[in-house]
């Protein structure tokens, strides 16, 4: 009988579950009859997700030490889990804003992609070694690659994929350098053992680490390795657009600190500094830009760039109370994330074309749920107060001001008021603007037919959005306690 | 308990209000049993308020957010509970007011109306420099919508001209709150002690500066006042500009003496400007909602100098002089609306005569400037004589103009009412007496009556707005350093 290691099947179930999902959906494709292959997705979907969700709840339950996996490649901790859990959540929202599309091919393969992007992430938040981060990383991104050109028929689709393929493997392929001359400096790949070894202070070494946090920040579209967010997003499929501006987000962040943290905290002086001066490029440029966008998927694209740059305040904080904001912080912003693109995807759908700021004019009123929600949803990422934006922007200035960074909370405030100048035309379409196309949508033969999967998802997401304001408190625990999983 | 009440009932009536399936009446009849059910349950508070003591009452803690130690405290004070008062009648009179213009999208509408009475009282109650600043941050939502949707042509520019400065204002008073709070460790007012940075200090100047406004932050307020559907204007002047009023009497004096004593003669001097530069433009104003504008803004001005005396005097006037102003803004404004809706116009080249045959309409335009412009025994007057008596301990160079500004205040509230009511009738009045009729009375009846219940008796405020009426010993006691040179 051949030995065979211990696999702590709990620790990958997550893991195992979306690729699972992703198996029966593809399987789906080619079984089930062509009119039921919608239905069938979308169902296996949801359990899928629902169940990926609720087995990283229980991971997260069982893992008060972290402990690593599989020769150190992976780690089971609660920071994996917690990320585990957003994504899977994030995941069962864009099914439900997906479900109702109008995709005639490649529905089931829509869902298997999701399933294993999704997957990927999963993985990728677990990463304990430079080659499971970087297969990891391949794994969602090649997903992501082939959803973003899945409708063919378009060209801005097919764009966007072919752009986000070439500066995205551009990008893993800086990562994939820098692993090589942390190795080679190193003569490691685990994160815990490349910050024992010796050989640190070595040029070789700083540029590795350089290269590798670039590479990150192409995947988290932070400034200026954000070039290829706004057609990306534009171009691809809405809902693919909605999981990649919330659940990338979320892999890559939390990656982003666990590798640092973990690996190289013994140069924190160094990657500090990058990471402040990345954080202030994405509210600069982040904000500069989407104030001059029409199209509000790419202004949301954007946004999310600017994000990119709040969420990094947190990371420079070097904290386990910077950790913490970065994760609080990261719920209200996925949830507000998809609840937005799902709001622009019902109304994509209903007039047939790409939606700008003027094609929202009059919404609020027309659809007074979808209206509010979306209202709530940029209040929330403006910051405002009465929304979990506002506690998560609080949150991480403070815990960069903690940190002794009052000059990134300065940087932060005035971002935060140069980025209302964008939400709130959002609002100003949607409530004070006469609706210029009431009219068409009318005479197309009355409303379009109630969405209520896709309204069931703005519902969730809404309740995320408000309610992480009043129920701060355990939101943060769980993040605080995801955030003593790392060595601070 | 009472006070998360009285923030709650007209929150949780907004969403009913949202919510509820009703036609426009009834909708504007639900919203106004939220308001009237809001005014008893604050003259309800008043029995059992112990205005002496110098325990908060009605006070309730609740941890929240304990990782920043951000706390929901609310309690009031004598002064807490005369601008909740302010709000509970003005926001009853306003949504009166908007039953009776009969606002479509009533639901929108008066949601958004009694979340902004909520997000006010919440104001006026915290305990607490977050919960402040959510309130603070969530009136704006509401108002810009309401002003937005609701609002005159130049709507557009009148709501981001107001946005912009507010939240330019308010954005610097987070950073300062989070550079305070963060350094204490605490954010709950009683808890959080002193601080002499002055940078902190002046960030919170920026946000009350703005709100009131002082003199150069006041860039929002003429389009902002004009463009708002009347009886949000009303809430503007009479009752959001008061935030600024609580802000500086209950975070920036007691917390930061030393900022306050450095800076004393400077912020004393912009609010004489104001005062003077707010005055003198009113008389300029073209049309009704200008000179009540223009008129609010002086008024602050004095309200600040009231406050930066920083002496019982000072700070008794301000607190009775804020309530005197937001009940005659909030008057007028309704009263200038009443007079648009018969006009069409708001300009006085095009009014003119409207006495004739108005006599209801006469009184009450006569009554509202003769209270605005603080003749002896109005209420206004007693006041401004307390707060310019206080700012003459400090200086008798802003006393003087003061009771300079006095005059000027004389001359627009007169030219107001003879621009009204007298001269040669107007090309937009018409010749018809078309009179106030009772359901507008019942709008701005209340608010005369207080006023003149106010003159006879503005001991009923001033004396009660602070434990054993000792304003300056009490608020200094709040940091346990208390305050600068008096």
């Amino acid at each position: 009988m051949i030995p065979t290691p211990k696999v702590d099947w709990l620790a990958l179930s997550p893991t195992l579950a979306l690729l699972a999902l992703s198996a029966v959906t593809l399987l789906g494709a080619v079984i089930v009859p062509r009119a039921r292959v919608r239905a069938f997705s979308v169902v296996v979907s949801l359990l899928g997700f629902a169940t990926s969700a609720v087995l990283a709840g229980i991971v997260f339950e069982r893992s008060e030490e972290g402990t690593s996996l599989i020769a150190e490649s992976m780690t089971r901790d609660r920071l994996g889990a917690l990320a585990a859990v957003v994504i899977a959540v994030v995941g069962v929202a864009v099914v439900l804003l997906s479900a109702g599309d109008e995709r005639r091919d490649h529905v089931g393969e829509y869902y298997a992609l999701v399933a294993a992007a999704a997957a990927g992430m999963v993985f990728f938040v677990t990463a304990a070694n430079l080659m499971t981060l970087f297969l990891a990383l391949e794994w969602f991104s090649i997903s992501l690659y082939v959803l973003c050109a899945l409708d063919t028929h378009r060209k801005e689709s097919l764009e966007s994929g072919l752009k986000y393929l070439i500066v995205g493997s551009f990008g893993s392929g800086i990562l994939l350098f820098g692993c090589a001359l942390v190795y080679g400096a190193t003569g490691e790949l685990g994160f815990s053992a490349i910050q024992q070894a010796t050989g640190a202070d070595d040029p070789l070494f700083v540029t590795g680490m350089a290269m590798i946090l670039a590479g990150l920040a192409f995947k988290i579209s932070a400034a200026p390795f954000h070039m290829w967010t706004p057609d990306v997003y534009q171009g691809a499929p809405t809902g693919v657009t909605a999981f990649m501006a919330a659940a990338t987000k979320v892999a890559g962040l939390v990656v982003t600190l666990r590798i640092l943290v973990t690996a190289f905290p013994e140069q924190s002086e160094i990657w500090t500094t990058a990471v402040a001066v990345l954080a202030v490029a994405s509210l600069a440029i982040g904000n500069l830009a989407a104030i001059a966008q029409r199209d509000v998927k790419r202004m949301l694209a954007y946004s999310s760039v600017s994000h990119a740059g709040f969420l990094l305040i947190a990371v420079v904080a070097n904290t386990e109370d910077g950790a913490t904001a970065l994760l609080y912080y990261l719920v209200p912003y996925a949830a507000a994330t998809v609840g937005l693109f799902a709001v622009v995807a019902s109304r994509e759908r209903e007039l047939r074309r790409p939606v700008s700021l003027s094609a929202l004019e009059g919404l609020g009123w027309e659809r007074p749920f979808l209206g509010v929600a979306m209202w709530a949803f940029a209040l929330s990422m403006a910051g405002f107060p009465l929304t979990g934006g506002f506690l998560g922007k609080l949150f991480v200035f403070s815990a960069a001001y903690d940190a002794g960074y009052w000059w990134l909370v300065v940087v932060g405030v005035v971002a935060t008021a140069l980025s209302l100048a964008y939400y709130l035309a959002i609002v100003r379409a949607l409530y004070m603007r006469q609706s210029q196309v009431t009219g068409t949508v009318v005479a197309a033969g009355g409303s379009p037919p109630r969405d209520l999967l896709l309204n069931t998802g703005v519902g969730l997401a809404l309740v995320v959005t408000i309610g992480s304001f009043f129920a701060v408190q355990p939101i943060v625990d769980l993040a605080r306690d995801a955030a003593a999983s790392l060595p601070f | 308990m009472l006070t998360t009440l009285l923030i709650f009932v007209p929150l949780v009536g907004a969403l009913l209000v949202w919510i509820a399936p009703l036609s426009r009446e009834s909708t504007a009849g639900l919203a106004l049993l939220v308001a009237l059910a809001e005014v008893g349950l604050w003259l309800g508070s008043t029995r059992n308020f112990d205005f002496g003591s110098d325990v908060q009452q009605y006070s309730a803690s609740q941890e929240w957010f304990e990782e920043l130690g951000i706390s929901y405290a609310v309690g009031l004070y004598g002064f807490q509970f005369w601008l909740v008062g302010l709000t509970v009648v003005v926001g009853a009179c306003a949504i009166g007011y908007g039953a009776w213009a009969n606002r479509d999208r009533a639901r929108a509408y008066f949601g958004l109306m009694l979340f902004l009475i909520g997000s006010l009282v919440g104001v006026f109650a915290s305990q607490d420099l977050i919960l402040f600043y959510v309130f603070f941050e969530a009136m704006l939502i509401p108002i810009y919508v309401l002003v937005g949707v609701w609002g005159g042509p130049g709507r557009m520019k009148a709501t981001l001209t107001f946005v912009l400065y507010t939240m330019a204002g308010s954005l610097l008073m987070l950073a300062a709150i989070i550079a305070f709070g963060i350094s204490q460790g605490t954010f709950l007012l009683a808890e959080i002690g002193t601080s002499s940075n002055d940078l902190i200090f002046l960030g919170f100047m920026a946000a009350f500066a703005v709100k009131a406004p002082l003199l150069p932050f006041h860039g929002w307020l003429r389009a902002a006042y004009t463009e708002a559907p009347p009886e949000v204007a009303a809430l503007l002047s009479g009752v959001v500009s008061k935030a600024a009023v609580f802000g500086l009497v209950w975070i920036v004096l007691p917390h930061f003496p030393q900022p306050v004593d450095d800076w004393r003669n400077v912020v004393l001097a912009l609010a004489a400007a104001t005062l003077v530069y707010g005055s003198v433009l009113a008389f300029r104003q073209p049309d009704v909602r200008g000179v009540i504008a223009y008129s609010s803004m002086g008024q602050m001005g004095l309200i600040v100098l009231g406050i930066f005396a920083v002496n019982d005097l000072g700070l008794d006037g301000a607190v009775l002089h804020s309530i005197n102003h937001g009940l005659v803004s909030a008057g007028l404004f309704f009263v200038a609306g009443m007079i648009e809706t018969r006009t069409g116009t708001g300009v006085f080249s095009e009014l003119g005569g409207m006495a004739k045959g108005r006599p209801i309409l006469a009184t009450l335009v006569m009554v509202l400037g003769i209270f605005a412009l603080a003749v002896p025994g109005s209420a206004n007057f007693a006041g401004e004589f307390a707060i310019l008596a206080g700012v003459f301990e400090h200086g008798w160079g802003y006393a003087a103009v003061g009771a300079g500004a006095i005059v000027l205040a004389a001359l627009y509230a007169l030219r107001l009412i003879s621009a009204v009511l007298h001269e040669r009738r107007g090309r937009s009045v018409r010749e018809e007496p078309d009179d106030l009729v009772g359901s507008e009375l019942i709008l701005v009846v209340p608010l005369v009556a207080i006023l003149a219940v106010l003159s006879a008796w503005p001991a009923g405020i001033s004396e009660r707005s602070f434990p054993a009426d000792a304003p300056a010993a009490f608020i200094g006691a709040q940091s346990g350093e208390g305050l600068g040179t008096p």
